[in-house]
């Protein structure tokens, strides 16, 4: 194959979108969950559990933590693509990294649902 | 009179092994001199000190190079506002071909690769396409880069993707085209920088808007590309 500079690949804004929508999630979060933190006099395992168990709070935790494996993706993405050169390496570690943040994903659920 | 000294990159790529640094001294009084000035008065030391220089006022942007760390032009910078000793290398992540001389060819490939020049289908009118005075003031900000390479060669992003990443100064330019009334190629300009290394390699860490000569803002520039596409888009 000959060696060229191949650009063009035609997407780019969606990831870049994707960053910033998942940064608002996560901060939003981050906040509420700081300042209920704040709020409490005193947090033990029981409070905590209980926290939890509302169905509310597990679906906005794995919003969270969703939001949180997509801006990983894109950012550690973004630090391949500087760094390695060879594309067959990058493509090995993009799927490498995309099949760790899918069981990431799955170990959420059933962390969230499993209390 | 004060002594002012300076510390200058040299390299000769056909005598030396490798670059150093080379300290020079030179008896002359700073204010009212720009830093152009005492190379110039440098070089008629050291006639084998090689640099780039034209207009010496700061509308070619032949002399841009790496000042204190900082990019700049020697033509319009007061060599009294450099502190006792000036270090000056050549603009950072280009090849040298000598001295404070740099290879801008990347650079340039770049600037041609966003079609710098107005794309328009119709028939040239009789005498020239109008704008309003509203229309061209989205202009300001944009025509005035004199594509120095100041601030694409202080962009880690284009440091590490000089091939790919269009960089600041290219980009600034795709902006002065997708704003202006006269052109009707804005779907394929976007589509051109709709890329994950042409456009999207910028992380807005404005290293590009700190030193510009001219202060010119490329990462607005960018900005508004991104919104332009997400407006498109959405």
């Amino acid at each position: 194959m000959v060696n060229r500079v191949v650009v063009g690949a035609h997407y780019g804004l969606r990831d870049w979108l994707i960053q910033r929508v998942t940064a608002v999630v996560m901060a939003v979060y981050s906040l509420a969950l700081g300042g209920w933190l704040m709020w409490q006099p005193y947090v033990d395992y029981d409070i905590w559990t209980a926290l939890f168990s509302s169905q509310w709070m597990r679906i906005f935790t794995l919003l969270f933590l969703l939001s949180l494996l997509l801006h990983a993706w894109v950012g550690v993405r973004d630090v391949v693509m500087d760094y390695v050169k060879l594309a067959g390496v990058r493509l090995v570690i993009h799927v490498l990294v995309i099949l760790t943040l899918i069981v990431y994903a799955i170990w959420s659920v059933q962390i969230l649902w499993g209390m | 009179m004060p002594t002012l000294r300076f510390k200058i990159y040299r390299y000769n790529p056909e005598t030396d092994a490798a670059p150093y640094m080379q300290d020079y001294e030179l008896q002359s009084e700073p204010a009212g001199k720009m830093l152009l000035d005492a190379l110039l008065l440098l070089k008629e030391q050291d006639d084998t000190l090689s640099l780039r220089k034209s207009c010496r006022e700061g509308v070619c942007g032949s002399d841009a190079m790496n000042i204190n760390g900082r990019n700049g032009l020697a033509c319009i910078t007061p060599l009294d506002s450099l502190g006792e000793t000036v270090t000056l290398r050549p603009l950072p992540g280009l090849p040298v071909i000598r001295d404070l001389i740099v290879d801008m060819t990347q650079f340039f490939n770049q600037y041609r690769s966003i079609k710098p020049y107005l794309i328009n289908n119709d028939p040239p009118p009789e005498t020239e396409r109008l704008q309003s005075p509203a229309q061209r003031a989205h202009l300001n900000g944009l025509y005035e880069c004199i594509l120095c390479g100041c601030c694409s060669t202080a962009c880690p992003s284009f440091w590490w993707n000089p091939d790919k990443f269009v960089g600041p100064a290219g980009l600034l330019q795709a902006y002065r085209f997708l704003a202006d009334s006269r052109d009707q190629a804005t779907a394929e300009r976007l589509d051109d920088l709709e890329d994950p290394y042409r456009l999207f390699r910028c992380h807005t860490i404005m290293n590009c808007v700190d030193v510009c000569p001219k202060e010119l803002n490329p990462t607005e520039a960018i900005g508004n590309i991104k919104d332009m596409m997400v407006k498109r888009m959405v």
